[in-house]
C-alpha cells in the first residue's frame, strides 16, 4: 500500500488568514504533545512565525478519560510577528469529552471545535462530568462543531496492516494531524520522515501512523465538509532572514551552558536532582558528554548544589538546576559559594505555588527567592531569560558572570519557557567573545582571598597546584590573609566587599534598552521572563494606535542595569506585569522610589495579550 | 602547571600549618591529627595533591591544621562536595573528615551515597558519641540514657552503629581505630589510603569535656586487651591479655561466641581466621560490644570494587578542553533547520 505523502493538486482556492490559534487536546496517552510538536515543525517549515504552549498534567498516566488527565498543546502561527501562544482558540481539536470539557471555554465564539465522536460514549461523558452529551444538548451552539468519528476512521485506515484494535486506535492523533495539515496546507513529508525514524524498529507501526496521517488528510480533501469548514492558507511571515530551528527553553539552557563553558575554557559538571519542570535540562546534558560535559544525578537537591561547589572548587564549572522547592533546599550551599567565592550557576525553572504547588504550571514567583532568599547579607547575580531562544544567551551570560566574579548566579526560567518551543534564528557562535577563566599558579605573595582589582573576583586556584596549598571555608576570613577571622571590622569589610563585587557587575553589563517605544512617555511596561511575548504584543497594538507606551524587558535583575532608575523616571506611569503577586514591582519601588504598579496573575497560565492591553489602556485613560 | 618533585623526606611538620590548633586541651582530635600527619609523611604523598574536606563540628576544623588543600564546608555535606571535587579532578587524593553528628545525623544521606557510589576517597568519622561544638547535646551514636543539655532525663532513642551503617550502605572498606592507639591508627589509615574506592574509618575519639570516658569499657588500660580485638586478614581472631581468647561461630547457630583456648577442648585451630573480604563476618564483627564481646578494630572489611568516578569516566568521552566554537555551531545546527531568505 502507498504510504507516502505526495503533493496534491487542489480544486478549490484556499481562504487566506493572517494568524490562527490551534489547540490539540486529548488524554495524556493520546500523544497530543507529539502531535503539537509535529505541527510546529511543519508550520515553521512553511515559513510562518509561531509560538507554542504545551500544557500537560502532573500525572504521568492519569486515569483514561478524566478531566485531570487532559494534555494539550497550543500553537499560534501566522504571517506577522507572533509573540505568544495566543489568547483565544480559533480551532480546538478534542479527542474525547474530557478534552472538550476542559478546553471549550477557551474557544472563541464562532471558533471551530473538531471532536472525535467515536470517543463520546456514555462512559466517557460520565468520566468527563457531562450529564448530557454536549454535542446534542445545544451547549456548543456558539461554536462551529465538526463531528467526525475519528476513532472508526483511524481503525479503518490501518485495517490492512493487521494491528491490534488498541494499537490501531493509537494512530488517532496522526489522523487528526493529517486533517489539520490539510486544513492549513502543511506538508506531510517531514512528519512521515520523522515517523519512519522514530519507528525504525517497528516498521508496521510507522506504516500505520503514516496511513492514518494520510487518511486524515484525504478525508479533508474529499469529505463533504460543512459549508463553513474550509481549507486555509497562511502566508509566510516576514521573518528576519537566516538559518532557523525550533528550540525549547530547556534545550537552549543546556546548549547555552555548554557554550558558556567553551567560552570560559572550562569543563562543566552539571549536578542535579530530578524535579518537574527542570529535569529536561539534565536529560539534554546527559547526552552531551562529547562537548566536555559530565552530569551527576545527586541523591538530593542539597547534594547537587554541594557537588557543583566541589566541582568549581576543583577548577571546573559547577552548575546545578532545579525548580523553586529544590532551590530552597540548595540555599545554604549557595551561601557557602558566596562565602568561599566560587563560581556556581543555579538554574531555576520556576513552577507555580508554594510547596508542591502546581508542578507543571508556570509562574514567576521565585524572584524574591533569587534576589533575597538566603540567610544573612548574601548577594548574588540574578538573570532571567525571556523566551526559549533567549535561554541560550542568558545561560552564556550566567557562566561569564559566575566565572569572572567568582559568585553564584541564579538564572531564572519557568516551566512555560522550558517546555515551549519557538523558531530560533541560530546564532553564529564564532562571533561570541571568549572569556577564559584564569587560574592562579604563582605562589609569590599568594593568599586565597586576593582579588582582581577591577572585578573584585577572588583568585581561583586549582587544588593540585604546587605551592598554593590553602584552606577555604564558610567561616568569615580575613580580607588580608584568608585566614579565619572573627574581627568585627573585618566582617564589615568582607560583607561590604561581597556586596560591592556584585553591585559592580552593573558596570559590566549593557545599559537597559527600550524594546519598543521612546525612552520617555506616558506609560512604561516593564517585565522580566516569559511575559515578554504578551507584553511585547500588547504594547505594539497600542503603539499602532499611536499611544505613547514603551516596553522595557529586563535580563539582569540583580544588579539592575545602571540606567534603569533614570529610565523609569522618564515615564508618567510604570506597569509591571508579573505571574506572581508583585515581586519585581516591589524591588523596583524599593530600589528607585518609583510609583510602579503591579499587574499580577497566578493562574498557572501565561498572560493573555488582551489582559495586558486592557491594563495599559486603563492607565492611559487615567 | 609547575612540576614539583616532592621533597624526598617528608616529615609531619611538612603537613602542619601555621594556624593555632583550637581544640580543647586533652581532646582526642589532637592524637588523630598527629597520626594523620605522620601517616601522610610516611606515605610521602604530595601536599599539593591532597585535599581535606570537612563539614561542621569539632572534627571539621581539621583541614585548617593540614598544610594541604582544604575545604571546610557546611554541616553534613562534605561527602557531596568531595564527590563533585573528585568528579572534576580524579587525580586528587581526598580525605573527608567528619563526626558522628555531621555524618550520621544531618549528613546521613550523603554518607550513605558516597559509600554506595564508592567514590575514591578516605572518610574518617571521629565518633565521640556527643555534639561537642554545640556544647554537649546527645548524638545519634550516644548510648541510651545519655544525660545532656537536650536530654536532662537521659536519652531514650537507640544509637546507630557507624560501622554497621557503612556496611549496610555497601561500603567496600570498613575499618576502625581508637584515638589513643598511635601505632595502630597509622596502619589503618595507610590501608584506607591504599584502598581504591570509598574507605570508611570510624575512629573512637574521646570528648574530654562533654563525654569523657564513654569508651572506657574497651579503652581503659585494665580492660583494653580483653575488650578489644585487632582483626588482621588471614590471622586467627585471638585477643586477651593472655592471648587465650578467640572468636568462633557457635556450633549450630549463626552467631559468634568467645571461647578460651585450652578450655573445653578448644585449640587454636578452632578459632575463626579473619577474612576481610567476607561481608557477613564483617557484619558480625562490627556488632560486637563489651561485656559479651570485644570491640573489633583494624581493617574489618575490604573488598574492592570499581570506584564511581573511574566508572563514570570510563563510560564517557575523555573530557578536556577540546571543544571548539565550530563544535558548538554544529551542535546548534543538529536536527531540523530551515532557511528564511
Amino acid at each position: 500500500m502507498a504510504v507516502t505523502a505526495e503533493e496534491f493538486e487542489e480544486d478549490n482556492p484556499r481562504s487566506v488568514l493572517d494568524s490562527v490559534v490551534i489547540r490539540f487536546a486529548g488524554d495524556s496517552g493520546d500523544g497530543m504533545q507529539l502531535t503539537g510538536n509535529q505541527f510546529t515543525l511543519a508550520t515553521a517549515l512553511a515559513g510562518n512565525d509561531l509560538a507554542t504552549f504545551p500544557d500537560f498534567p502532573a500525572e504521568i498516566r492519569a486515569p483514561v478519560g478524566t478531566t485531570f488527565g487532559v494534555s494539550a498543546f497550543q500553537i499560534n502561527f501566522g504571517a506577522s510577528g507572533i509573540r505568544t501562544s495566543g489568547d483565544m482558540l480559533d480551532v480546538l481539536v478534542a479527542m474525547n469529552p474530557a478534552a472538550l470539557k476542559v478546553n471549550a471555554d477557551d474557544l472563541r465564539v464562532g471558533g471551530l471545535a473538531i471532536v472525535d465522536t467515536g470517543s463520546f460514549s456514555k462512559r466517557n461523558l460520565d468520566k468527563a462530568g457531562y450529564a448530557e452529551n454536549p454535542l446534542t444538548d445545544g451547549s456548543l451552539e456558539k461554536y462551529k462543531v465538526l463531528e467526525i468519528d475519528m476513532s472508526r476512521l483511524t481503525r479503518e485506515s490501518v485495517k490492512e496492516l493487521g494491528l491490534s484494535a488498541k494499537d490501531g486506535l493509537r494512530c488517532k492523533n496522526m489522523w487528526s494531524l493529517g486533517l489539520i495539515y490539510w486544513m492549513f496546507g502543511r506538508k506531510r513529508k517531514p512528519t512521515v520522515d520523522w515517523l519512519k525514524t522514530k519507528f525504525k524498529k517497528l516498521p508496521v507501526i510507522a506504516d500505520a501512523n503514516i496511513a492514518a496521517l494520510n487518511a486524515g488528510h484525504a478525508f479533508g480533501e474529499t469529505a463533504e465538509m460543512p459549508a463553513e469548514v474550509t481549507a486555509y492558507t497562511i502566508p509566510p511571515a516576514d521573518i528576519q532572514p537566516g538559518l532557523y530551528r525550533t528550540v525549547t527553553g530547556a534545550e537552549a539552557i543546556a546548549w547555552g551552558l555548554v557554550a558558556g563553558s567553551q567560552l570560559a575554557e572550562l569543563e562543566m559538571v552539571f549536578c542535579s536532582y530530578p524535579i518537574t519542570p527542570a529535569s529536561s535540562v539534565l536529560h539534554y546534558l546527559a547526552n552531551m558528554n562529547e562537548y566536555g560535559v559530565l552530569t551527576f544525578q545527586a541523591e538530593d537537591e542539597i547534594s547537587a548544589a554541594c557537588a557543583a561547589i566541589g566541582v568549581s572548587y576543583g577548577g571546573s564549572l559547577g552548575v546545578t538546576s532545579s525548580s523553586g522547592p529544590g532551590v530552597a533546599l540548595k540555599t545554604e550551599a549557595i551561601g557557602l559559594a558566596i562565602s568561599v567565592e566560587l563560581p556556581l550557576v543555579v538554574v531555576n525553572s520556576q513552577r507555580a505555588g508554594p510547596s508542591t504547588g502546581l508542578p507543571t504550571k508556570t509562574e514567576q514567583s521565585d524572584l524574591y527567592q533569587a534576589v533575597y532568599g538566603r540567610n544573612a547579607d548574601s548577594p548574588i547575580a540574578v538573570l532571567a531569560s525571556r523566551s526559549p531562544g533567549d535561554c541560550f544567551d542568558t545561560a552564556v551570560e550566567a557562566v561569564r558572570l559566575a566565572t569572572k566574579y567568582m559568585t553564584p548566579v541564579m538564572l531564572l526560567t519557568d516551566g512555560y519557557m522550558a517546555n515551549a518551543s519557538e523558531p530560533w534564528l541560530i546564532p553564529d557562535f564564532e562571533t561570541y567573545e571568549p572569556f577564559p577563566a584564569k587560574f592562579r599558579d604563582d605562589p609569590e605573595d599568594f593568599h586565597p582571598y586576593l582579588r582582581d582589582p577591577d572585578s573584585l573576583g577572588r583568585v581561583w586556584v586549582k587544588p593540585g597546584t604546587p605551592g598554593l596549598e590553602h584552606r577555604v571555608g564558610g567561616i568569615e576570613k580575613s580580607y588580608d590573609s584568608g585566614h579565619i577571622s572573627y574581627d568585627p571590622a573585618n566582617h564589615q569589610k568582607m560583607t561590604d566587599v561581597r556586596a560591592a563585587k556584585i553591585d559592580g557587575i552593573a558596570n559590566d553589563i549593557p545599559l537597559q534598552e527600550v524594546e519598543q517605544g521612546e525612552e520617555t512617555g506616558r506609560v512604561a511596561v516593564i517585565g522580566w521572563g516569559s511575559t515578554y511575548g504578551p507584553i511585547s504584543r500588547a504594547v505594539s497594538v497600542l503603539r499602532d494606535e499611536g499611544e505613547k507606551v514603551s516596553h522595557i524587558h529586563l535580563r539582569h535583575i540583580h544588579p539592575f542595569p545602571r540606567n534603569l532608575g533614570d529610565l523609569l523616571k522618564g515615564f508618567d506611569k510604570v506597569i509591571v506585569p508579573e505571574m506572581n503577586t508583585g515581586q519585581l514591582v516591589t524591588i523596583l519601588r524599593s530600589e528607585f522610589l518609583v510609583a510602579a504598579e503591579g499587574l499580577n496573575k497566578v493562574t498557572g497560565q501565561p498572560f493573555k495579550i488582551a489582559e495586558i492591553e486592557t491594563a495599559i489602556r486603563a492607565r492611559l485613560e487615567d | 602547571m609547575n612540576v614539583v618533585t616532592p621533597p624526598s623526606e617528608l616529615t609531619p611538620k611538612d603537613f602542619t600549618t601555621d594556624q593555632e590548633v583550637r581544640w580543647c586541651p586533652g581532646c582526642g582530635d589532637y592524637a588523630i591529627l598527629k597520626s594523620v600527619r605522620s601517616t601522610l609523611a610516611e606515605l610521602g604523598v604530595q601536599p599539593h595533591n591532597t585535599v581535606f574536606v570537612s563539614g561542621i563540628g569539632c572534627a571539621a576544623r581539621f583541614p585548617y591544621y593540614m598544610e594541604t588543600y582544604g575545604f571546610h564546608t557546611i554541616h553534613g555535606r562534605a561527602p557531596a562536595v568531595a564527590t563533585g571535587l573528585k568528579i572534576a579532578n580524579p587525580e586528587l587524593d581526598i580525605w573527608v573528615i567528619s563526626g558522628d553528628g555531621d555524618s550520621l545525623s544531618i549528613g546521613g544521606n550523603h554518607l550513605l551515597h558516597v559509600l554506595r557510589r564508592n567514590v575514591d576517597l578516605q572518610f574518617l568519622l571521629f565518633n565521640n558519641e556527643i555534639y561537642g561544638l554545640t556544647k554537649g547535646q546527645y548524638s545519634p551514636t550516644s548510648h541510651p540514657g545519655t544525660r545532656s543539655p537536650s536530654t536532662p532525663m537521659g536519652s531514650v532513642d537507640r544509637p546507630v552503629s557507624a560501622a554497621s551503617f557503612a556496611l549496610g550502605c555497601g561500603s567496600r572498606f570498613v575499618a576502625r581505630s581508637i584515638d589513643t592507639l598511635q601505632k595502630h591508627m597509622p596502619t589503618v589509615l595507610k590501608r584506607a589510603h591504599q584502598h581504591k574506592g570509598a574507605s570508611f574509618v570510624e575512629i573512637f575519639q574521646n570528648c574530654i569535656v562533654y563525654n569523657d570516658g564513654t569508651f572506657n569499657r574497651f579503652t581503659d588500660r585494665e580492660v583494653a586487651s580483653d575488650n578489644q580485638i585487632d582483626v588482621v586478614h588471614g590471622e586467627p581472631l585471638i585477643f586477651g591479655k593472655e592471648r587465650d581468647k578467640g572468636l568462633r561461630v557457635r556450633p549450630g547457630s549463626m552467631e559468634l561466641e568467645v571461647v578460651t583456648i585450652g578450655q573445653n577442648g578448644i585449640s587454636t585451630d578452632d578459632i575463626l581466621v579473619h577474612d576481610e573480604t567476607n561481608r557477613i563476618l564483617a557484619t558480625m564483627l562490627v556488632a560486637m560490644d563489651p561485656p559479651a564481646f570485644p570491640v573489633a578494630i583494624g581493617v574489618i572489611y575490604c573488598d574492592p570494587a570499581d570506584s564511581y568516578v573511574d566508572a563514570v569516566r570510563a563510560k564517557t568521552a575523555p573530557l578536556g578542553n577540546t571543544v571548539g566554537k565550530s563544535d558548538i555551531n554544529a551542535l546548534l545546527r543538529k536536527g531540523h533547520t530551515w532557511n528564511i531568505e
